[in-house]
């Protein structure tokens, strides 16, 4: 599945033993690929390799990061794979929707692929609908997070540390019978059957979601980003001197595909 | 879903995925007549065949020897090679695509018209290394590795140039100015890095994407 760049003499590109996974579940909004979008851009990732894979919608584009008219020609596919050996970081950025029935081979692939490489954790990304949150739900912090129990042990009360809200659990037949509470991630996408079969394989997989709607989902991805921050450390937060908080909203760097993501100019004939 | 102006944006379920757990609401009756009909759906649609005619049997034994393959995908694409590259004193059908899907069905005839939908490869008679593809029919998003996994499969792909050939609606090229005010139609390309050659137009600029059977 993974296919490594041909980056001449650096092997060590694809060694990925100990190395965080960082990656998006395709969700309501897109905001854990615009997260992601977020980390690569501003950390300057190096691209390692793709996945090639027949799971996924292709898709071809320039490189989605550039900078300069030199680094504005390489070209980026729907699932690449981006690395920073200094913070022990391998980002997965997923591009296109899955093709129909092809999610669960998906998973299971890319399981087995973080098991081969030896990732220590997998940290995903992900969003569910905030018309589906219950009364407490509405109130307070939209941001929640999932441990499965090997990942549990290792950083359980960190998150509590943090304040951090973990994802509620569900009625399995509301109104019928309250007892059997299950997970429900509605609009999360794939996040649900990674993060059950991570827990049945022993892998260790947080997942970090936002409640949010389709739109403008640019600030549900800071804020997502700004969350992942609070524990990974990816970015200093500064303090901002203005008004004495610590926003590192700014220190995000929004790469270059993202204009135009509401439409073209206006015709001027329009006027 | 509405952009800054009001013009409609299609923005289909993002969450990318059929909400399949919904399904557990269905009957076994239900769940039996939706599996029956995937089945039909996958039986007729599945498989793609990759047919060459010059070799006995009308299915490639040895890969073929390609220096230059052209691709032209969608019927403008195929109208340009009809009109202006394909000839029958130059040019020999080598090879048909046939598949099945909701939209499109080919045939295995090589005889086809201009409105039919086809899948067909030519291979020029002065040198057999240069081949072409026109591809008028859709290929589905299901079908697309499949017909590049069959199509190149059957090639030896050392020292293969690929060109592919494609067309996009104006109105979905995105420009800081309106697209009513472009001068159409335009050339824009994209290359992989091994490409060396002068390319003939500007590269196509982020945030602009190509997705389906080209991207593919």
């Amino acid at each position: 599945m993974f296919v490594p760049c041909d980056r001449g003499g650096l092997s060590a590109a694809s060694d990925f033993e100990g190395f965080t996974l960082l990656m998006p579940a395709v969700s309501v909004g897109n905001v854990g690929q615009l997260a992601i979008d977020l980390v690569i851009s501003t950390l300057d990732m190096t691209k390692v390799g793709y996945f090639y894979t027949d799971c996924l919608v292709p898709m071809v584009g320039n490189n989605p990061y550039a900078t300069a008219e030199e680094n504005s020609t390489e070209l980026s596919i729907n699932a690449e794979v981006y690395s920073l050996p200094a913070k022990k970081l391998v980002v997965l950025q997923i591009r296109s929707p899955f093709i129909k029935n092809k999610y669960r081979p998906f998973c299971e692939t890319l399981l087995s692929w973080v098991k081969s490489s030896k990732c220590a954790r997998v940290v995903l990304l992900s969003s569910s609908h905030a018309y589906q949150r219950d009364d407490e739900q509405l109130l307070g912090t939209p941001l929640r997070y999932l441990l499965t129990p090997d990942l549990e042990k290792a950083v359980g009360g960190l998150m509590q540390e943090l304040n951090w809200k973990e994802m509620e659990k569900v009625a399995a037949y509301p109104g019928i019978n309250d007892t059997d509470k299950v997970l429900h991630i509605p609009g999360g996408g794939i996040t649900k059957l990674l993060f059950t079969e991570s827990c049945s394989k022993g892998i260790q997989m947080a997942v970090l979601l936002k409640f949010c709607s389709e739109g403008d989902n640019i600030p549900d991805a800071f804020l997502l980003v700004n969350y992942l921050n609070e524990w990974l450390q990816l970015i200093k937060s500064e303090v901002s001197t203005s008004n004495n908080s610590t926003d590192p909203s700014s220190q995000w760097k929004i790469p270059s595909s993202w204009r135009l993501l509401f439409g073209n100019g206006l015709p001027p004939a329009l006027f | 879903m509405a952009t800054f102006f009001g013009e409609v944006v299609v923005a289909p379920s993002r969450a990318g995925l059929d909400e399949e757990e919904e399904a557990r609401e269905e009957t076994p009756e239900d769940r039996e007549i939706r599996r029956e009909l995937e089945k039909k759906r996958c039986r007729r649609r599945g498989e793609i065949d990759v047919l060459w005619t010059w070799r006995s049997g009308g299915r490639a034994e040895e890969p073929l020897v390609c220096s230059r393959f052209i691709v032209a995908i969608g019927r403008n694409a195929a109208a340009f090679l009809s009109s202006f590259i394909l000839d029958s004193v130059c040019w020999e059908v080598v090879g048909v695509v046939k598949l099945w899907n909701e939209w499109c069905r080919t045939s295995s005839t090589t005889n086809v018209l201009p409105t039919d939908s086809f899948c067909l490869f030519y291979r020029l008679i002065s040198d057999p290394t240069v081949l072409l593809c026109q591809c008028s029919c859709y290929v589905a998003e299901d079908q697309q590795f499949q017909w590049l996994e069959k199509v190149f499969g059957s090639m030896q792909k050392e020292g293969l140039q690929v060109t592919i050939l494609s067309t996009c609606p104006v109105a979905d090229y995105k420009t800081q100015e309106s697209t009513l005010t472009l001068a159409s139609p335009f050339l824009k390309a994209l290359k992989t890095k091994e490409f060396q050659e002068q390319v003939c137009c500007p590269l196509l600029e982020q945030p602009n994407i190509v997705r389906d059977l080209p991207a593919a």
